[in-house]
């Protein structure tokens, strides 16, 4: 166990490196920094002078892979690679355009996601595999299908309209919580309770369609047909052979996205105004402060890398059946 | 003078595609089977008659063109339906007006013929312009006008019907009273029933909104003034563009690196395999952002290499369906490779690879084929979610050109009128129907699609 944990791991380094390639590719070849200093200090009254300056404070005016001036190690060091995408390695993201610690910035909002990401998953969890098995106990009947057609509707809606929506009716008719805004403390429940209530109901469509999947294809497998020959009532069949099997994907599935839960839901942050790390990186784009899309980037591929390694591990302890190869 | 822009020309290849596609199809009892099913499911026949509109909107919307002016120089790009739906285009007015208002929804300092001042909420330019007294006129107006529309659209309807009933009486060898019947019993193989009650339904939709909105702004004003029912048929075409040639623009290097990677095996597969998971390993809306961030860079910084703003927003349209491809390419390319993997090792790809057929004549003529059921699906499945991730980037920034007409752009821009006093709800409204009307049915026709192609799961629900 210990020495496939070890493999896995070995095997994101080559992964990291190559999405630092290509954010490097992408944010200092592409377009080089003269190109990003003219961008931020406006593209009409830009003088050479300016554009030194900029790059300057900012710490990209150093050659972007070699430096020939400097000696010894540094000239390896001393240049845009090593100081900007390589030191991301050690989660060393520097400082944003702005001159704020991204590092800092990253810690202090990651924990506002997390309020606002844990419950979504785990209320969104408990509703949709409710109603999956509710509908899967009726299956066949008019009330599957009408169920079906309204999750497809329901799919069928811009997350944007859900949020709109949850805002404008009970943010603004009924009155009864703040629109927008976070606070910190026990006093954050205000301010939670509707996003989180809007990311539920948003990904109810989706959801309960899929676990409804699952638990058809487990009905129709030969131990339920044993289990009804039994002559076992179907509800019993259904909670307690059928569930159980059904739900052995499930902790993968949430392990997988575990990780990201730390990036926070973009849409949710910023039209609730949670000061959360998915906000942080829509602020981020919208004033196109590259370091900090550079940072978030290279964030994200590391949750992501950590999801798969973990998902692989809980596959193998959930389902004995899985063998470590 | 015809302007042929980047997404045009990918556009009319895609429906040239298509009709190949749909050619070949014809000719093979195997590939016919799957669509027939799809042509007995009336869910998915009223869905693809839906979708059929929205795709002919978009398409008199590819065609540009610049028009000469009296003065025999050339205006602005417009496209084939900008030109139809002139009045709408250029029947502006000063600021927000509610549907088929006939009065500005600001107030205003309106001066009277005696050179009094007041201030009041002053009569629109062209919505509802030819009623003497709007209050007491317009309900009447609205309801004869529709009225109006909709014998019209009855008549084409049934016009419509005649012949299709006809040519089904001519196939079927039987009377024009026993195919009506049949029709309306639902009997016949091809819910025709469906499809003509969809194209009814649209027929009458296209002649109310054509009628009343000669008149009127249907469905409002924006900000600007803008007819809120052209900036919504104008962002169809948007929202086709992106839901289409982002599959497809990566497409050919889905099925190369996948069919490859799983034919080969060995290092090929390696190199692959971490291709995919590296692209794959970025959060798609960060990676979308650096790369848009990128262009919006470069073409700061080189306007030059634009010949009009539109060209320019066409490019960036263009940039963000490849970006898009590449992020939803990923999936593709794994389950194109796990299917190859068990392809391979199948009798008849073993016995060509036994009489010395070629590599990529084995890919090519026996591996290809046999999992282009897979492309179809995802093509399909992907529509909708790419349509809807155009909303929610628009939304950051990142997604088409603020100067191209989308339903992203509309609710962003759309947003903060809920706050006003009263509410600005038509512009959100419209970007709802219209969003909501593709996105469902492109998800029925797709539940369709997957099922009549995708055997496994057909074995699981019979």
């Amino acid at each position: 166990m210990i020495a496939y944990i070890i493999r896995r791991t070995l095997y994101a380094i080559p992964i990291l490196i190559g999405v630092n390639l290509i954010t490097f590719l992408l944010f200092f070849v592409i377009n080089s920094p003269d190109d990003m200093a003219r961008m931020h200090l406006g593209a009409k009254r830009v003088t050479s002078a300016a554009v030194e300056q900029w790059k300057h404070e900012h710490g990209y005016d150093k050659p972007l892979l070699w430096n020939e001036a400097a000696d010894g190690i540094t000239k390896l060091t001393d240049s845009i690679f090593y100081s900007k995408s390589v030191r991301l390695f050690v989660f060393d993201f520097g400082r944003s355009d702005e001159g704020r610690d991204i590092g800092y910035d990253i810690c202090q909002r990651m924990w506002p996601s997390l309020a606002i990401a844990i419950p979504t998953l785990l209320i969104g969890l408990l509703v949709n595999i409710t109603f999956a098995m509710l509908i899967a106990f009726f299956r066949g009947s008019s009330f599957d299908l009408s169920a079906m057609v309204l999750c497809v509707m329901m799919m069928s809606v811009s997350t944007l309209f859900y949020i709109i929506g949850g805002q404008f009716l009970i943010g603004k008719i009924f009155n009864l919580v703040p629109i927008s805004g976070y606070l910190q403390g026990i006093e954050a429940w205000k301010f939670l309770i509707l996003p989180v209530a809007v990311g539920v109901v948003s990904g109810i469509g989706m959801g309960t369609r899929w676990y409804r999947t699952i638990f058809l294809e487990e009905l129709s497998k030969d131990y339920i047909r044993t289990a009804r020959a039994k002559g076992l009532s179907e509800r019993l069949v259904l909670f307690r052979h059928a569930l159980r099997n059904a739900l052995i994907p499930i902790p993968t599935g949430i392990v997988a996205v575990l990780p990201l839960l730390f990036m926070g839901s973009l849409l949710l942050e910023s039209f609730f105004g949670i000061p959360g790390l998915g906000s942080y990186t829509i602020d981020a784009i919208n004033s196109q402060d590259f370091a900090i899309v550079r940072a978030m980037v290279f964030l994200g591929s590391v949750l992501y890398i950590i999801g798969l390694l973990l998902t692989d591990i809980s596959y193998t302890l959930v389902d004995p059946r899985v063998r470590l190869q | 003078m015809p302007v042929v822009l980047w997404t045009d020309a990918l556009l009319y290849l895609l429906v040239l595609m298509a009709l190949i596609y749909a050619l070949r199809v014809r000719r093979r009892e195997h590939l016919r089977a799957p669509w027939r099913r799809v042509m007995q499911s009336p869910v998915a026949m009223g869905a693809a008659v839906v979708l059929g509109a929205y795709a002919l909107v978009a398409l008199t919307d590819s065609l540009h063109f610049r028009p000469t002016t009296k003065g025999g120089g050339h205006g602005e790009v417009i496209s084939m339906l900008d030109y139809l739906v002139t009045p709408l285009r250029i029947q502006t007015e000063k600021t927000y007006s509610a549907p088929f208002a006939t009065h500005l929804y600001a107030k205003e300092t309106i001066e009277l013929d005696d050179g009094r001042e007041v201030r009041g909420y002053p009569r629109l330019t062209y919505g509802g312009a030819h009623l003497s007294d709007p209050q007491a006129q317009r309900t009447g107006d609205i309801l004869r006008t529709s009225l109006r529309a909709l014998t019209e659209a009855a008549l084409v309807s049934l016009m419509l019907s005649l012949l299709v009933l006809t040519a089904l009486a001519r196939r079927c060898g039987t009377s024009l009273r026993e195919s009506l019947r049949r029709v309306l019993r639902g009997r016949t193989r091809v819910p025709w029933r469906t499809l003509l009650g969809t194209a009814a339904l649209l027929i009458a939709l296209l002649f109310l909104l054509v009628e009343l909105s000669a008149k009127y702004h249907v469905l409002g004003t924006d900000k600007v003034g803008q007819d809120v029912l052209y900036e919504a048929t104008k962002s169809i075409r948007t929202g086709l563009i992106i839901g289409t040639l982002s599959t497809l623009v990566m497409l050919p290097f889905a099925i190369l690196l996948g069919v490859a990677a799983g034919y080969f095996r060995g290092w090929v597969d390696d190199i692959v395999q971490y291709l995919y998971t590296t692209l794959n390993s970025i959060p798609s809306v960060l990676l979308i952002a650096a790369v848009i961030l990128m262009v919006q860079v470069y073409m700061a910084n080189h306007p030059e290499s634009f010949e009009s703003i539109t060209q320019r927003a066409d490019l960036r349209l263009l940039f963000l369906c490849i970006i898009l491809g590449i992020t939803s390419w990923t999936n593709l390319c794994r389950l194109l490779r796990g299917e190859v993997l068990k392809l391979r090792e199948v009798d008849y790809v073993q016995a060509a690879a036994a009489f010395g057929v070629r590599h990529s004549n084995i890919m090519l003529r026996h591996l290809v084929p046999n999992v282009m059921h897979i492309v179809l699906i995802m093509v399909v499945l992907d529509f909708s979610g790419l349509v809807l991730a155009e909303a929610v980037l628009s939304y950051i920034n990142i997604g088409v050109d603020p100067s191209t007409d989308s339903w992203g752009n509309m609710i962003n821009s759309a947003r903060l009128e809920l706050a006003r006093e009263p509410v600005v709800w038509w512009s959100l409204a419209a970007a709802f129907v219209f969003m909501f009307a593709l996105v469902l049915a492109a998800n029925l026709f797709a539940d369709a699609v997957r099922d009549a192609f995708d055997p496994r799961l057909r074995r699981e629900t019979a």
